[in-house]
C-alpha cells in the first residue's frame, strides 16, 4: 500500500512539473515576445492599447502558475500587482502608465525571460529519470544489447557476461525510485523559482502592509463611531419611548390601586390607560430590537432574514439564496442591515417596479447583488444611503461596487470576505 | 376543550395555563421545547395548541417548525402561535397548507383577555386568528385593494384577522346585513368567488392579499 501511494504521488509529481514544465518555453517565449513588442508600440500610440491587453494575458498565465504552486507543492505566492486606480480603461494613458511604473510588470518579463530554460529543465528532468530507470528495471536495455551487441546500463558498459545481465533491473529499480522520489522536489523547486519571481519584493509587501493599516484605521474609525451614534440612539429611544411608557403605565397603575375602593369606574378606566400605554411600550421595544438584530436574522438566518424584509417592502422583490451555512452573527449581521439599506434605497429613489436580490458564496466570499429596475444614477457620495452601505461591508474588508447609469437599471455588488459555519440543518422555507 | 401548551418562560407559560384554565380549557400538557412540543402534539391531539415561535435548545423557530410539522403529520390540527414580533414570512407558511385552524398573533394581544380567549376558540373550531400587525402590513403592499372604499378595507382587514360577519358587525356598530353587503362588494372588487362558509371565505382573503 504504501509503495502505491510513493508510486502514485512520484508519478503525479512528475507529470505535473512535466506539464508546467515542458509549456514554459513556448508560452513564455510568445508570452516575452508579444510584451516587448506591445510595449515598443507605445512609441506610435498602439502599445496604448495592446500592452495592457498582453499584460492581462501574462497576468492570467502567472496566475496560473502561482494556483499551481498553492495546490500542488503549497506555497504561497501572493499577487504583487498594485491596485487599478478608478478609470483605468484598457486604452486610456492612465492605465497604460499604471502599468509601466508597476515593477510587478517588470519582474513578470524577467521570469518570463529566465523561466523559460529553468522550466525546461525542471520539466525534462522527471521524465528523463523515470524513463531511464524503466528501460533498466524493465530489461529494455539488455533486450537492445542483445539486438545491437553493444550497449549498457548505468554503471556496466557495455553489457557482456550474464553477471552484467542480472545487475541491470537492480539498477533500473534504483533510478526509477529515485526519479519517482525526486518529482515532488522538482515540482517544488519549480514553485519556488516562480516565487522568487512571481511574490512581491520586500519593499512592496511592506508597503502593501502600511496601505492595509492606513485602510484598518479608516475603517475602525468608522466602526468605532458608527457604533457609539447607534448606542445613543438606542439609549435615547428606550428613555424617550418604553422607559417613559413603563413609568407612565406604574403611575396609572398606582393610582387605580388608589381608586379601586372608592371609585371602581375610575379605577376601570385608569387600569385599561394601563394596557394601552404597556402595548405601546412593546411596539417600541419590538420596533427597537428590529433595529438592532431582526428576530427573523437570529432565527432564520440571512435566507429566512431577506425574504421576511422583501415581503415587508412595497414592491416586488425576488429573492434567490445559495448558502450552504450561516456566516459568523456580525458578518451576518452587517450583510442583512447592507441588504436592507440598499433596499431602502431602491424603495426611496428607484422609481422602480421591481427588484431582485441574491445571495451566494464563492471563493471565500459572500457575494450579494441587489438590482433594481429603476430610473439609475445612484453614486456613492457622501450622505447617501449606498455610503453607509461601504460603511458597513468596510468594517469587515467587504466591498462595493455601483453599476447605474442614468436611465438604469441599477446593480450594487457587495462582496465580504467571511467562512460559512456548518451546513444548515433546517429545510429551506419554501416561500419566495 | 383540551389545549397543549408551549412556551419556554415560567412565568409566561403559568399564565397562560392561569388564563386558559380560568376560561374552561383543559391543559394536557405544558411544555417547554419543541421537540416536547412535536412529541406533546402527536400524543394529546389537543383541540388546540397554544405555542411559542422561540423555544430551546436553539432559540430559533424551533416553535413555528413543529407546529408545521406536527400539522403535516395531523392535517389541520388546530395550532395558535405566539411570538414577540410578527413576520409575514412566518404567516406565509403557516397558512401555505390552505387548511384553517391557525393563528398568528403578537404576544402582547393576551392581554386583551376576552379577544385572546376568543381567538384561541376560532382557531380550535378551524378558523384562523391573524394579527393585526400581520393584516396591515399585507394590506399595505396590497395594490388591488386601493380600489375599496376606506369601509370597505376596514371590513377586508378585519376578515383577513379571520373575523365571522357578526364580530364584524359588532365590531363596526353595523348590522350583519350591511357586513354582508361590504363583504359582496369586495369579493366583486377583488375579483374574488362567493362563498357561504366563514372559514372559507377568510382562508380565500388571505390566499388573495398573501399571493
Amino acid at each position: 500500500m504504501r509503495v502505491k501511494a510513493f508510486v502514485r504521488a512520484g508519478a503525479v509529481a512528475i507529470g505535473r512539473v512535466a506539464l508546467l514544465g515542458l509549456l514554459s518555453p513556448p508560452v513564455k517565449l510568445v508570452l516575452l515576445i508579444l510584451s516587448v513588442v506591445s510595449l515598443a508600440l507605445s512609441v506610435i500610440g498602439l502599445g496604448l492599447v495592446l500592452a495592457p491587453l498582453v499584460a492581462m494575458l501574462v497576468r492570467a498565465y502567472a496566475d496560473l502558475h502561482r494556483r499551481a504552486a498553492r495546490d500542488w507543492s503549497w506555497v504561497d505566492i501572493p499577487r504583487p500587482y498594485r491596485p487599478l486606480p478608478a478609470g483605468a480603461f484598457v486604452g486610456t494613458p492612465r492605465r497604460w502608465w499604471w502599468l509601466v511604473r508597476d515593477p510587478a510588470t517588470w519582474r513578470d518579463l524577467l521570469w518570463l525571460l529566465a523561466g523559460a530554460p529553468v522550466g525546461l529543465l525542471l520539466g525534462l528532468a522527471g521524465p528523463v529519470l523515470l524513463v531511464y530507470g524503466l528501460e533498466g528495471l524493465l530489461g529494455v536495455a539488455i533486450i537492445i544489447d542483445a539486438a545491437t551487441g553493444r550497449y549498457g546500463y548505468g554503471v556496466t558498459w557495455p553489457i557482456s557476461d550474464p553477471l552484467d545481465v542480472v545487475s541491470v533491473p537492480p539498477q533500473g529499480a534504483l533510478v526509477t525510485a529515485g526519479a519517482l522520489y525526486a518529482g515532488p522536489w522538482l515540482l517544488w523547486t519549480l514553485a519556488h523559482f516562480d516565487r522568487l519571481l512571481l511574490a512581491p519584493t520586500r519593499g512592496a509587501a511592506l508597503a502593501a502592509l502600511a496601505q492595509r493599516v492606513d485602510r484598518l484605521t479608516e475603517t475602525r474609525t468608522h466602526v468605532v463611531d458608527a457604533q457609539a451614534a447607534e448606542l445613543r440612539r438606542i439609549e435615547r429611544d428606550l428613555h424617550d419611548g418604553a422607559q417613559a411608557r413603563i413609568v407612565s403605565l406604574s403611575m396609572s397603575l398606582g393610582m387605580a390601586e388608589d381608586l379601586v375602593a372608592r371609585d371602581p369606574a375610575a379605577a376601570q378606566a385608569l387600569i385599561a390607560e394601563a394596557r394601552e400605554a404597556s402595548g405601546l411600550a412593546l411596539a417600541e421595544l419590538r420596533h427597537l430590537v428590529r433595529g438592532i438584530h431582526p428576530p427573523v436574522l437570529a432565527e432564520r438566518g440571512l435566507d429566512g432574514g431577506v425574504r421576511a424584509l422583501a415581503l415587508t417592502l412595497p414592491l416586488p422583490v425576488t429573492v434567490t439564496v445559495d448558502l450552504d451555512g450561516r456566516p459568523d452573527a456580525p458578518v451576518e449581521s452587517a450583510a442583512y442591515f447592507a441588504v436592507a439599506e440598499a433596499l431602502a434605497n431602491v424603495v426611496k429613489h428607484a422609481h422602480a417596479s421591481a427588484a431582485w436580490v441574491s445571495l451566494t458564496h464563492l471563493g471565500g466570499a459572500l457575494h450579494i447583488t441587489v438590482g433594481d429596475d429603476g430610473v439609475g444614477g445612484a453614486e456613492e457620495r457622501s450622505g447617501s444611503g449606498l455610503t453607509g452601505v461601504a460603511r458597513r461591508l468596510g468594517a469587515f474588508d467587504g466591498v462595493l461596487r455601483v453599476d447605474s447609469p442614468p436611465g438604469g437599471p441599477t446593480v450594487l455588488t457587495m462582496e465580504l470576505p467571511c467562512a460559512l459555519s456548518s451546513p444548515r440543518t433546517s429545510p429551506s422555507s419554501a416561500t419566495g | 376543550m383540551r389545549v397543549v401548551i408551549a412556551e419556554d418562560l415560567a412565568l409566561l407559560r403559568d399564565g397562560l395555563i392561569r388564563l386558559l384554565s380560568s376560561y374552561g380549557f383543559t391543559v394536557a400538557a405544558a411544555v417547554d421545547t419543541g421537540e416536547a412540543l412535536h412529541a406533546a402534539l402527536l400524543e394529546h391531539r389537543p383541540d388546540v395548541a397554544v405555542v411559542d415561535v422561540r423555544l430551546p435548545p436553539t432559540f430559533t423557530d424551533e416553535g413555528l417548525r413543529a407546529a408545521i410539522a406536527a400539522r403535516a403529520a395531523v392535517p389541520g390540527l388546530p395550532v395558535l402561535v405566539l411570538s414577540q414580533h410578527v413576520e409575514q414570512l412566518y404567516a406565509r407558511e403557516l397558512l401555505s397548507d390552505r387548511r384553517g385552524g391557525v393563528g398568528y398573533l403578537l404576544k402582547d394581544r393576551v392581554a386583551t383577555v376576552g379577544e385572546f380567549v376568543d381567538a384561541v376558540r376560532r382557531v380550535a373550531g378551524g378558523g384562523t386568528a391573524m394579527d393585526p400587525e400581520v393584516v396591515s402590513q399585507l394590506l399595505a403592499r396590497s395594490t388591488p385593494t386601493a380600489a375599496l372604499t376606506p369601509r370597505e378595507r376596514e371590513v377586508l382587514g378585519l376578515m383577513a384577522e379571520g373575523r365571522s360577519n357578526a364580530a364584524i358587525a359588532s365590531r363596526l356598530f353595523v348590522t350583519d346585513k350591511a357586513v354582508g353587503k361590504h363583504i359582496n362588494n369586495i369579493f366583486a372588487k377583488l375579483g374574488l368567488p362567493q362563498s357561504e362558509d366563514d372559514n372559507r371565505r377568510v382562508l380565500a382573503v388571505l390566499a388573495y392579499l398573501n399571493a
